[in-house]
This record gives C-alpha cells, structure tokens and sequence, in this order.
C-alpha cells in the first residue's frame, strides 16, 4: 500500500468500573484491545462486528472524541493522539465523521446552509458571498435542492438529513471521513442513494472511509477491505471478496452464514450459527474470546490469545486453527 | 367453506385513519388479506407504508380518538374485530390473539419476574392455578432455549440480554398457544446472530403449536427465509400479494422490483470486485399523509408511470394466487424477469 491516509497501531481502550462491593478489585472493560489497521487514500476499510464488539470506540478514538488509552493513530504521518487541543484543531478539517442518527448530529436551531456552512467559518475559510457559494455547492453535489438551504433538520427526511451531515463533513475537504451506521437508520429505497452518494465522493475526491456498520451487506457493496471485531479485537481483516467468499476465522463464518439472504429458493440452507449469547465485554471469556461459542474450539484456545497473524494467502486472521 | 379452510384471519376492507389538525389522514386505505392455520404472511413496505397501523388495527391497540378504523371488516373466531368491545378484544389478546414488538421492553414489566409475566395470562385465560402456571411458564421459557429456565424465570427483565428477553416476550406471547401471532419486526433490533436463533425458535413454535403469523418487517432477506405468503404495501395500499417463491422470482409492482434490487445482498459482489458497482435506487421518497397523490401512489417515484396512473389500478390477479396493483405490471415482470433475477 502506498502511504496510508491513517494508520492505527495497537489501539486500545479500557475503562475502569466502579468496584462491586468492598472486597472485590476494580474491573476493567477492554471495549478496544490491540487493533491495528491502515486506509489508502481512496480506500473504504468496513468494520463491522455485532453490539459491544467495540467498532464505533475505535471510530470515536480515532475522532480523538475520547482517548485511547493505548496505541497511536496517525494521519498523514502525525500521531493524532499527542497533539494538543490546539495543534488537533489544525488537523480537524482532514477528518470528519457521519453518523447514524443525523437528527441527533445536527443542530435542530440552525438552518440547513448553516449547518453546512458552520465548518467553513469557523475554521476562517470562506465567508460572505463566497460561503453562500460553496454551501450553495455542496448542497448541490450531495443532492439537495437551493430552495432547502433555509430550511431546518426537522423539515428534511432521514435520507435527506443524512445528505445534509455528508455535505457537512465534506464542507473542508477532509482526507479521511469516519462514518458510524451512516446508512443503517434509513429504509432500504434510501440506503441505496446515500450508499452510492458515498461512493460517489469517495471517486471523485479520493477519500479514504472507515465504513463502521453491522450489515454485512452494505459493508460488501461499499467496502474493498472487511475488519471483522469479535469483544474488543480484530479477528480477520482481508480483501472484501476473499472474506465474503471464503471467509477463514470460525467467528466471520457463523456472521456470514447468520445473515438472510433475500432469496427463498435458498432456504433451508445449512448454516453454522454460533452457540449461545455474546458473552459481556465487562467478563469476556479467556484466550480466544469466541471459544465459548466456536464449533471447532479446542484445548488452547480456552487459554491462550491468537494474534492476529497474516496467513499465506496474504489475509489476517486470529485463530489458532489456522496457524 | 368448509371448517379445515376457513382462514384464521380474514381482513377485508381495512381503512383505518388518524384525526389531526390537518384533517383526516388515511394510513391504511382498503386493505385486504386472509391468513390460513400454520401460515406466515410477511407484510412488508418501509417507514410509512402502513404496515404497523393495520397490526395495530387488529389488535385493537391504537388509542381511539385520533386513530378510528374507518371501514371493512377483521374477522376472527367468529367475530368482527372492527366493531368489538374492549371487553371482548381483553379476552382474545394474550389468549387467542398476540403480538410480539421490536422491542421487548415495551411489553414487559420491568418490575415484575419473567416467568410471572409469562404465567399471567395463563392464570387469567385459562384459569391455572399460580403453581401450575409457575411450572408452564419455565417450560415456555424451556421451549425458547433460554438455558436453566427455572432459575431464569426467577430474573427480572434488565438481568437478561435484548435476545434473551425477546424470547422471554415469545414466551409469553404464545403461552395460552393462540391461533395468530403478530410479529412487529422482531428481530430488527437484534444482532445478526441473534435475530437467526430467534427466528429458528419462533419458526419451531408456530410449527408445533400451529398458529398463523403475521410478520411485519422491512427485511426481505427475513421474509424470504420464514415467509410463506407476501403482501407489500406502499403508502397505505397493498400494492401486490404473492406466495413468497413467485414474488422473488417475478414481482409484478414497480416498487417491489426497485426494493429487490435496491436492497444489498450478501452474498452479490461489491465494488471491490473492480469497476463500479452501483446499487440501483428508488428515486425520490415514501410520500408524507397528506401528501399522497390522487390514482396510484407511487407514481412520484415510478420509472413506469404513465397518464394512465391517475386512476388508481385495481389488483390483479396474474397468476393464481400473485396479485398486484398496476397498470404496467407486465412491464415490471419482463423487466424482472430480463434483469438481475
């Protein structure tokens, strides 16, 4: 790869819990523990991994939204994560984030052009006419007509707001955009135009997205890499055709077989579901954390951790069996 | 007709509207289907197509004022529906008639023991003594694969995961083993490996107990894994009515061929297999109430639309059993039938 656009390396956050009870010790969560990976400019990187699997910590740690406690994350070359508040105002134009709800993301008391133009101001690029213009433009560009620039968030659908908080993060030119669950809100008339809006300004201004989702099916359409996160790590990570096509980890392969395929002559089958529940990230299981659950789990995984190790088909995955 | 194929459910008719300041708005208009013992029909449409309100209409659960069912029929067990007391509608729910929601916290205490919850209407409906619905109730907390139902059913709802208490409220739905079960996507907030056990549990159930099921859903992968019989609805009409085979295969209205192939498909090829795969998309969006188009309403958004489509299309059947509503539905079927298949 050429020099990435970001770079994640050994990334981890733990939180502390408050203590149960006098004896017992402090408890930590490794919501995030050890995840690495890199986007190419005009790359997409999906992510994706069932509730408490840890995908939108590592989005929002690498939106420095709250810190790792481990690891470093460099755009650009620079380590995001030492700068000083000040120096990372700098560098926030390069990195923008898109996420589920854009009722949520956007202020309900601020007009449509000046939420898209807010970016712009505040970071003393464009003002005046010249604001109006390039709103006027981005408008445009993510498919909302002039006539919505003085309307508020409340007056848009959810497809429209969505295009809305696009045209905001695309106001500085960012290099990099984190969307969380950009699309999973929507129905699925409008997935599919934000969806191919997104590909869209991914060609034309050679972005490089981490696509955070739990659809597997929109992560394959959009995405050319797959991390798949099992309880704070990643446990396979390859090219998005290799892993939907024959996916390696035991994890992966019950995900993909799980989903429902809208076609019923294929019904019926056969599948390799996991057994039982997600485990709670406060106690996950130990050495690898899906042995509880794996069909093929022996003796070692129920102690030791598997590294994420590239596999000779150039792949990354976690998993004892495949050493 | 005889007994054996007399249908569970028979809705004929169904319009059901809300009083706002904007005047009468219609969000179920004319709606018709019958389900028969052991079936599942899947209604499926997006945000605002009306699915939810007519479940809601059956079960006689929207408050009345603003919603009031405007016309047509529901007949169950013998009985009109649209004209029953709350008396009478008490007795059936839970009982004979039952539904299961999104999300399971809206219909459990949380202040109450599972498995009470579950034996509750057993000992209102069928008169069990509070032991004997005790036992039954860790039974159908057994039959959910819920391990160690005995002591599980001594938890109170926030000790168990969203999967966990989905099958509690499965449980508890079908406990008094009613003849129909309305299922209000179930599985949409459950994570994919989750929402797979509770769909094989739920599947096992209707299969032993034989109860029709209704499932409301915006997932077609859902309905063509557990549907038997479809009907898609868009902007308060039923716009097209198949068996679930004969559907995927040559759907007949526009707005269900642009929602196969708009949807993303797990096992299609992405952009990553080189060149630029586009997801095909449904121009435009589902129009508000009170801002649906006179004749059909998906005129706005339909690549087919012609003068013609002033006039709303009556439904028509196109093959036994396959009816949909428009003029140009044999455009949509070569289409389908030429296209991605």
């Amino acid at each position: 790869m050429a020099t990435p656009v970001l770079e994640v390396r050994d990334l981890a956050k733990h939180f502390n819990l408050a203590r149960e009870g006098l004896s017992a010790g402090r408890r930590t969560v490794r919501a995030v523990d050890g995840v690495s990976f890199a986007i190419a400019a005009g790359e997409t990187l999906g992510l994706v991994g069932e509730s408490g699997c840890g995908k939108s910590t590592v989005g929002r740690m690498i939106m420095r939204l709250i810190d790792p406690s481990a690891g470093t994350v460099t755009l650009d070359g620079t380590d995001v994560t030492k700068l000083s508040r000040a120096r990372m105002r700098a560098f926030r134009p390069r990195l923008q984030m898109i996420f589920q709800d854009p009722y949520a993301s956007l202020n309900p008391r601020m007009t449509a052009a000046a939420i898209v133009g807010e970016p712009l101001l505040v970071h003393g690029v464009a003002r005046g006419a010249e604001l109006r213009e390039r709103v006027a433009a981005l408008f445009a560009r993510v498919g909302l007509r002039p006539d919505q620039m003085a309307l508020y968030p409340n007056q848009f659908s959810g497809g429209q707001r969505q295009r809305l908080s696009i045209a905001r993060a695309l106001a500085l030119g960012p290099r990099l955009i984190v969307a969380d669950e950009p699309v999973s809100a929507l129905d699925v008339s409008i997935q599919a135009q934000v969806v191919n809006l997104l590909a869209d300004l991914q060609d034309e201004h050679g972005l490089a997205y981490l696509f955070i989702a739990h659809d597997l099916a929109v992560v394959r359409t959009i995405s050319h890499r797959v991390a798949v996160m099992y309880l704070g790590r990643i446990v396979e990570l390859a090219p998005t055709e290799d892993l939907f096509n024959a996916p390696r980890h035991p994890y992966t392969q019950a995900l993909l077989s799980a989903v429902p395929v809208p076609d019923p002559s294929r019904r019926g089958a056969k599948r390799v579901l996991p057994q039982g529940e997600l485990p709670s990230p406060i106690a996950p299981p130990p050495g690898c954390h899906f042995h509880p659950r794996c069909p093929h789990a022996v003796e070692r995984c129920r102690s030791e951790v598997p590294a994420l190790r590239t596999l000779a088909d150039g792949r990354a995955a976690a998993c004892h069996l495949l050493d | 007709m005889n007994v054996a194929t007399e249908p569970v459910l028979a809705v004929q008719g169904l319009t059901t509207g809300f009083d706002t300041a904007r005047g009468r708005l219609v969000a179920v208009n004319d709606l018709s289907f019958s389900l028969a013992r052991g079936e599942t029909l899947a209604i499926v449409g997006e945000s605002g197509c009306g699915k939810s309100v007519a479940a809601l209409s059956i079960m006689r659960l929207l408050e009345t004022p603003p919603a009031l069912i405007l016309g047509g029929t529901i007949r169950f067990a013998g009985r009109d529906l649209a004209q029953a007391d709350e008396a009478t509608m008490s007795g059936l729910r839970g009982a004979k008639l039952s539904m299961i929601f999104q999300e399971p916290m809206t219909a459990l205490n949380p202040s109450m023991k599972v498995g009470l919850q579950i034996a509750e209407p057993l000992m209102r409906h069928r008169g069990l003594t509070r032991e004997a619905a005790l036992a039954r109730a860790v039974e159908m907390l057994d039959l959910v694969r819920i391990p160690e139902a005995a002591r599980r059913a001594e938890d109170y709802p926030h000790r168990m995961s969203g999967g966990m208490r989905q099958r509690v409220m499965i449980a508890m739905a079908l406990a008094c083993e009613p003849d129909l079960l309305i299922a209000d996507e179930p599985t949409t907030a459950l994570d994919v490996t989750i929402q797979a056990q509770v769909l094989e549990i739920l599947r096992a159930l209707q299969a032993r107990m034989g109860a029709a099921v209704i499932l409301i859903t915006h997932d077609l992968g859902v309905v063509a894994e557990v549907a038997d019989r479809v009907v898609v609805m868009y902007a308060g009409h039923k716009v097209e009515e198949a068996d679930v085979a004969s559907l995927f295969a040559r759907p007949r209205h526009p707005y269900t061929h642009g929602l196969m192939r708009s949807v993303p498909r797990v096992n299609a090829p992405g952009r990553a297999s080189g060149g630029r795969v586009r997801l095909p998309e449904i121009a435009g969006i589902v129009p508000a109430l009170d801002q649906r188009p006179p004749g059909c309403p998906f005129v706005p958004r339909c690549p087919l639309a012609s003068a013609r489509c002033a006039e709303m299309p009556p439904l028509a059947e196109h093959s036994p059993g396959h009816w949909a509503a428009c003029w140009h539905s044999d455009a949509v079927g070569q289409a389908a039938g030429a296209g991605h298949a």
